[in-house]
């Protein structure tokens, strides 16, 4: 019983990744993939904040979102500049320097050796120990994630957005500062993600930069891809299905040694149907030009 | 008056000179068409007066104030809307929506105004519907608001990126081939558009191919061949212009 709350802890927690990779991705249409960099922030901010200085996890995770948006803020800026592929491999450059440092910089962060032992969440002093406690708390982070992105994805603001991803130069001949939503885009997605980070660290315990490497920033964005781009449902079917699915192959017997790779080549696998069939994903109806 | 005025303006790509030295203007009030053969530098010209190209050297002034290295959203905000000779709509985006762009402002289209859900912000996106439904009316398209503007016919996606670059409410309006590839029963529709903006103290300036349309639309009719303006005058005038002949057909009128 509680392997299943587990497995829906997780999946709650890649809800709320790819809902605000989505926002980047399938709403402002830029293609970004270095998101666990914005999760790497978000759980090493709370959980040293916690360890080092004893602040509690409610207020460690929005500073960890707001320190994950200041970062959103620079891996933004290249959008600025570039597009298409030479965005998504600049992205993916600064992903890949997010991670180095979480693994270099041992005086703040132990490098490899990780995290252990960081706190819980506390609700009126008992400490959120139950999984299925530490459920309600994600799904009430779900739905909050959802709501805000869905507020902004249907407002004036994600019109905007939207008429980007569409047609940025048709967006700029309408007086829109095309940068600064841009760059705004990527500071609420990269504030979601970040909280997402940090309510991983606060449920394992233990975080190490494995965690974030650019293989799960590819995991999270074939869950938005897969799901569907430019739609609030779409991050939900594609994180379910790709957490869920790998996971169902215990049930067929086989041994972690061969599921964890074979996880992989199941994405792999997933992604090149995907493109064959259904470029625009599951439950989406924008695919890339 | 000259409402934009262009002085010494050059644009070079890769030794190409597009836009050469030129200097002209446009007079407040005026319909004023730009002719020239395939490229001879019109699209680069409108690219520079509207920020999205850099020129190499010149000027550009609109109004009294010069506007040459602004970006493009703020010499928007001037009061200079535009079109593009290949239409830019936003395919995946309802017909509406489209037209709601041009007519919100940032108050509207902040965050902080999204994540609030304002009265104020619902108040306008109400009163700006409207007002883009009444946009498609009066040109007969009121069935296609909630339409994705990508099922448009060809000449119904250039009327709608005209109406929706008019919704900015410019005082210069630049057109780029508006009646190119347009079927003829829409070309009388667009034409009627573009001519209605002098009632609205609006200034048009737009490139067209078509003697018969720039005769039809303009009142000022500006020659460009090779970056440079080749001649200026009433379309009448323009039209017995021996030099304008041989810049589209390589020869003179009524030489042997
Ligand atoms: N972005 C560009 N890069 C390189 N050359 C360009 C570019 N835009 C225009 N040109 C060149 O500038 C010249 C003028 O083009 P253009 O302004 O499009 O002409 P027109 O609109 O009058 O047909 C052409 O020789 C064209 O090839
Ligand atoms: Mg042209």
């Amino acid at each position: 019983m509680d392997y299943l709350l587990h497995i829906l802890v997780i999946t709650g927690i890649y809800i709320i990744l790819a809902s605000s990779l989505n926002l980047v991705l399938g709403y402002a249409g830029l293609p970004a993939l270095g998101h666990m960099a914005f999760a790497c922030v978000g759980a090493y901010t709370s959980s040293l904040l916690a360890l080092d200085f004893g602040i509690s996890p409610w207020l460690g995770l929005p500073l960890g979102g707001i320190l994950a948006a200041l970062l959103g803020f620079v891996v933004g800026l290249p959008s600025t500049r570039l597009k298409g592929d030479y965005l998504a491999l600049a992205t993916f450059g600064l992903g890949v320097i997010v991670y180095s440092v979480a693994k270099n910089w041992v005086d703040l962060t132990r490098g490899p050796m990780g995290l252990p032992g960081i706190p819980k969440f506390s609700l009126f002093g008992f400490e959120l120990q139950p999984v299925w406690s530490y459920l309600l708390l994600v799904a009430l982070f779900v739905v909050l994630t959802a709501f805000i992105i869905n507020r902004i994805v249907t407002s004036p603001f994600g019109r905007v957005l939207v008429s980007i991803r569409e047609d940025e130069v048709a967006s700029l001949s309408l007086g829109k500062n095309v940068d600064a939503y841009k760059l705004t885009a990527f500071m609420v997605g990269a504030f979601f993600a970040g909280i997402a980070g940090s309510l991983y660290a606060h449920y394992i315990t233990f975080i190490d930069p494995t965690s974030f490497t650019a293989m799960e920033s590819i995991s999270v964005l074939l869950m938005v891809v897969f799901g569907g781009m430019g739609s609030i449902a779409g991050p939900f079917v594609g994180a379910s299905a790709l957490v869920i699915l790998p996971e169902m192959l215990r049930f067929l017997g086989m041994p972690s040694s061969v599921a964890a790779p074979l996880r992989q080549m199941i994405y792999g696998l997933l992604l090149v149907l995907l493109m064959l069939y259904r470029p625009q994903g599951i439950v989406g109806r924008y695919r890339f030009k | 008056m000259a409402l934009l005025q262009i002085e010494n303006l050059s644009r070079n790509f890769d030794g190409v000179k597009a836009v050469d030295d030129l200097s002209l203007s446009v007079e407040k009030g005026s319909v004023t068409a730009l002719i020239g053969p395939n490229g001879a530098g019109k699209t680069t010209l409108f690219n520079l007066i509207t920020g999205f190209m850099r020129p190499t050297s010149g000027n550009v002034t609109f109004d009294g104030k010069e506007i040459t290295r602004l970006s493009p959203h703020r010499i928007v905000s001037q009061g200079i809307g535009r079109t593009f000779q290949t239409v830019r709509l936003f395919p995946k985006m309802t017909v509406l929506d489209n037209l709601m762009l041009p007519l919100s402002g940032t108050g509207e289209e902040g965050l902080f105004a999204a994540l609030t859900g304002s009265a104020a912000m619902r108040r306008k996106e109400e009163t700006n519907r409207e007002k883009a439904a009444k946009l498609l009316e009066s040109v007969g398209l009121a069935h296609k608001g909630n339409d994705d503007a990508e099922t448009l016919s060809f000449g119904q996606r250039r009327l709608v990126e005209i109406l929706r670059t008019l919704a900015l409410e410019p005082r210069l309006c630049l057109f780029d081939e508006p009646v190119s590839g347009v079927f003829p029963e829409m070309i009388p529709t667009i034409l009627k558009v573009i001519q209605e903006q002098k009632a609205h103290g609006r200034t048009v300036f737009f490139i067209e191919h078509n003697m018969e349309t720039v005769r039809e639309a303009a009142d000022r009719v500006i020659v460009l061949h090779h970056g440079r303006k080749l001649a200026e005058g009433t379309p009448a005038e323009i039209f017995n212009h021996a030099g304008v002949h041989e810049a589209y057909f390589g020869r003179r009128r009524n030489a042997p």
